[in-house]
């Protein structure tokens, strides 16, 4: 593929100087598609393959809309999106809060909202940045391509939506609404993490809900057939003995889909599209410093290539290093503005420091990074870009320069010890532990509890028992865990127990319904 | 290039969440009805004209989800390291569990961080309010409200009836008609009395070929028969007549009149005004909604009634006996003499504590049902008091089923039943 790439932002191939596109600040629908256009050509010049685009220009109440709705374009209804649009809406009129620039939509095509109130440059910076960056991501990383179908997603938001107004409409908004809380509740436990799922596709789904129907309540039938059979077979009594599940199982809404035993057909249907959108969100969660990331190398690098070729003014750039600055900005740790590590500066940095050392090479790139340092930068990001997600992408690509320009330090806080240890710092003992805390940092299942599906009481009580398994001894946080548990138990229909077992000892419990203190 | 489709979204609507929120709301109708209901006891007669800010407890609307406590061993890679090196240690805060995710921090607003807060809009605050409630008979009134008028002045007609003539008018036209029929003929008899006047002194001639004498009595004969025809004329003639002209403007009944009927009587103490209020208080909001135009009459009572403005209505005291029905008479003559039933809606809300002469219960029930029910919307009556009732109590029974559509009443003992109160009496009925 570089033989295919011309090789722009190198002295030789910068072309002749030609007039700007514009020069005032005020956006107009004839400047965004010639802003587009120029900006389009760029990134053919550097092999960025997209979606085709649909760029909606919208309001601010529209924005605080699309916010609400966590981003997708059509919804089902639900009360907690309400509470996010009176939240989002209090902050904004307060002033407490800004909206987001853009807010972009893994479909195909690929839908990017831009606000009015947006300046021209900040247009053109949300253009490279979401039509071109993000998009490129969308469809060019393997978890995207792997867990979601961008072509379908807007049909199966459609189908979802209206299939839950259908359940609505039969079953009374409430008892909707108790189903979807319950599922919102475990929608980070409806994934499976290792398997590939189907893609979603709403035909696929309609034309399947009949036949899905029968075949459940079939092995429904089968799980939970306590009457032993006349004509049971040895080896039928010893599956019957068995754990049930004989795995433990990560993915809960699909366990409970699958095999709760009260559940009417809507109910696991509604289920199932809970689970089927957590799958949807699944990469982003996974992919927030790197999908930011190259979004934000891609706008810098297009605008700046956009400014080579005279197409756009001092003053442009100066708007939009502005702007740019702001959102790859990192408050130290000791700032009062710091929330964590921001994800754009991390994942801009990664990917300009690939560029680096690809272009001009040091020493210790060479020692670290054999296979990149003096390489084709272009193929470098590409290659990153595709094929990992953050955890990998940090583990692989944190360089001793970003670390060191980041100054980044590991701290531990031990409830068994009285103080907290700094146990690695920039520096050379530092970099590999630093790195590999980093990257675990960015681990879902590090930063998730870790809770699985551990056995159906299937001849008893039908109790359904779930095991957390802590690492490093964090327990679960436990209020909420009382309370999900109650969403699992409606859900479930019968008792629910949630045990925390720490290298073969229960180190914890919850029941729900609560155990009496009579009981033990 | 040439595949992004640009599209002006800003026309299609902005309230892509107002289903959501009102999701939201109703979820959480309990709280903001508390909220509401605070609000009410709070705020004074008038001010409605605004919302609310509604505070939920953060745990009541929070989503919970899977996520680790606090305890074990935590590491975290943090940014902007400026001295530390590794192996260093710090000490941990007294007591301090240790990320410092405390609760219960204050915001800079006041709002505690453990609020969930924001604002209902006024409209919200009035739904809530009133939630289901709609006024027995509101549906018919309102698709009656065309057959309201009243009349504007507009100039005069020749057609009337006797009540409307315009007398002036009719008189001015009289004379004009008079002069302008007469004149011609008033002028030739000014010549000619002239002529004959002339004649008649003129020396006689005796001459009977040259007397006057025969012209005199020419000039005479037609002089008497001009004067006839004058005469003739009428003073006043049909055509003169002028009325004056009305025409009916249909007029949208906008306008309601609340009349609050209370006890004053000894045996009130304040609490049970204080009741009585805030159910005057809601009454009033509810008409508020309804009608753009609301008069409030206060009429108090003891063993006689007296018009009174609100504040005077509320908080002064007064001791002696109890008869109801002069309330009820001063009532219908403010709505004979003031208000129209063609023009305003009457509503009318009393509050006793149930005491009465008991003589003067019957004529209470009487002057209910014969001349106050025909003229009201609505008329509710409650009972403050946490005893057996009394006389007035059974006679209103009466009145309730006779007319179930316009008069409701209810029972209350404490503030904290008002509001129920106020439902079940302006509860929704089918249609």
């Amino acid at each position: 593929m570089t033989d295919i790439i011309d090789r722009p932002n190198l002295p030789d191939s910068a072309p002749a100087r030609r007039e700007p596109i514009s020069t005032g600040s005020e956006w107009t629908f004839e400047l965004i598609q010639q802003y587009d256009d120029e900006i389009a050509k760029c990134a053919e010049e550097f092999g960025l393959e997209t979606y085709p685009n649909q760029i909606e220009v919208i309001s601010a109440e529209q924005m605080m809309d699309a916010y609400s709705s966590v981003g997708m374009p059509v919804g089902y209804h639900h009360w907690s999106f309400g509470k996010q649009f009176l939240n989002t809406s209090k902050g904004y009129q307060r002033g407490q809060m800004g909206l987001a620039y853009e807010i972009v939509i893994n479909s195909n095509p690929c839908i990017a909202y831009l606000m009015e109130e947006n300046t021209l440059p900040m247009q053109a910076l949300v253009i490279a940045h979401a039509c071109y960056g993000h998009n490129s991501f969308f469809k060019g990383n393997y978890l995207f391509r792997t867990w979601t179908d961008a072509s379908a997603i807007i049909d199966y938001l459609v189908f979802a939506r209206n299939y839950v107004a259908e359940c609505e409409e039969r079953h009374g908004v409430e008892a909707v609404e108790e189903i979807l809380d319950s599922c919102h509740a475990l929608m980070n436990y409806g994934v499976d993490r290792y398997k590939r799922p189907a893609p979603i596709s709403a035909a696929e789904e309609r034309r399947r809900q009949k036949d899905r129907e029968e075949y459940l309540q079939r092995q429904l039938n089968d799980l939970w057939r306590t009457i032993p059979r006349p004509d049971e077979t040895d080896e039928d009594k010893a599956r019957r003995k068995q754990r049930y599940p004989s795995e433990p199982q990560e993915n809960i809404l699909y366990f409970i889909e699958k095999n709760a035993p009260l559940l009417e057909t809507w109910q696991r249907e509604i289920i199932r599209i809970v689970r089927k959108l957590g799958q949807y969100f699944y990469p982003q969660r996974q992919t927030q410093a790197m999908n930011e990331g190259w979004a934000s190398f891609w706008h810098y690098t297009l605008l700046h290539r956009m400014y080579e070729k005279g197409l756009v003014t001092d003053g442009f750039m100066l708007e939009f290093l502005q702007s740019h600055t702001a959102v790859v900005y990192q408050p130290p740790f000791n700032s009062p503005w710091y929330s964590g590590i921001n994800p754009y500066t991390l994942g801009f940095n990664i990917f300009s420091d690939l560029r680096r050392m690809c272009e001009n090479p040091t020493d210790e790139d060479r020692e670290w990074f054999p296979d990149i340092a003096g390489g084709d930068w272009l193929e470098t990001v590409h290659f990153a870009m595709r094929n990992f997600k953050d955890e990998s992408f940090i583990q692989q690509f944190l360089s001793p320069k970003v670390m060191r320009d980041m100054k980044f330090f590991a701290i531990e806080n031990d409830d068994q010890e009285e103080f907290y240890r700094v146990t690695a710092i920039h520096d050379d003992p530092g970099y590999r532990p630093l790195r590999e805390k980093l990257a675990r940092q960015y681990n879902l299942s590090y930063r998730e509890p870790n809770i699985q599906v551990w056995n159906v009481d299937v001849r008893g009580d039908r109790s359904l028992t779930l095991r957390h398994i802590p690492e490093d001894r964090v327990p679960l946080g436990g209020e909420d865990a009382e309370e999900v548990l109650r969403h699992v138990h409606r859900l479930w229909g019968f008792d629910v127990h949630l045990e925390s077992v720490d290298e073969g000892t229960v180190v914890d419990e919850y029941h729900c319904p609560p155990w009496d203190a009579d009981d033990y | 290039m040439g595949m992004t489709h640009i599209v002006d979204r800003r026309l299609n609507g902005k309230n892509k969440s107002a289903v959501n929120r009102e999701r939201f709301l109703r979820r959480y109708r309990q709280h903001i009805k508390k909220a509401v209901a605070d609000a009410v006891q709070r705020r004074s007669i008038t001010d409605i004209e605004r919302g609310e800010s509604v505070s939920i407890p953060s745990r009541d609307i929070h989503e919970p989800t899977f996520h680790h406590g606090q305890g074990g061993k935590r590491e975290v890679v943090h940014p902007g390291n400026q001295e530390f090196v590794a192996g260093d240690e710090i000490p941990k805060p007294e007591g301090g569990g240790g990320d410092g995710s405390g609760s219960g921090q204050a915001s800079p607003d006041g709002e505690g961080m453990d609020e969930f807060a924001f604002q209902i809009t006024q409209d919200e605050f009035l739904d809530f309010l009133f939630d289901d409630l709609e006024l027995p008979n509101l549906a018919r009134k309102k698709l009656k409200d065309t057959e309201a008028f009243t009349y504007h002045r507009s100039g005069f007609t020749t057609q009337g009836v006797p009540a409307k003539l315009d007398v002036v008018r009719s008189l001015r036209g009289a004379h004009a008609r008079r002069l302008g029929l007469g004149g011609a003929r008033r002028k030739k008899i000014r010549e000619l009395e002239e002529q004959l006047a002339a004649l008649k002194s003129a020396p006689g001639d005796l001459d009977p070929a040259f007397s006057h004498v025969d012209q005199i009595e020419a000039l005479e004969a037609e002089i008497a028969r001009l004067k006839a025809n004058v005469r003739r004329i009428p003073f006043i003639d049909e055509i003169d007549l002028r009325y004056r002209q009305h025409i009916r403007k249909p007029k949208p009944a906008t306008s309601a009149v609340m009349f609050c009927l209370m006890d004053v009587s000894g045996s009130m103490t304040q609490t049970h005004k204080d009741i009585g209020k805030r159910f005057f208080i809601l009454l009033y909001l509810f008409l508020k909604k309804n009608y753009k135009k609301i008069d409030v009459v206060f009429i108090r009572h003891h063993t006689s009634a007296k018009e009174v403005d609100e504040e005077e209505f509320f908080y002064s005291r007064e001791t002696g006996g109890t008869i109801v029905s002069s309330a009820l008479k001063l009532m219908h003559k403010i709505i004979e003499s003031r208000y129209s039933p063609d023009e305003w809606n009457i509503y009318a809300a009393q509050a006793s504590d149930g005491d009465n002469w008991n003589d003067d219960s019957p004529i209470c029930g009487k002057i209910l049902a014969e001349r106050i029910i025909p003229l009201v919307q609505y008329y509710a009556y409650v009972e403050i008091t946490p005893q057996d009732h009394q006389m007035l109590w059974y006679e209103y029974e009466k009145i309730m089923e006779r007319f179930p559509q316009s008069f409701a009443m209810q029972q209350i003992a404490d503030p904290g039943e008002i509001y129920p109160v106020f439902r079940q009496l302006f509860e929704r009925k089918a249609a």
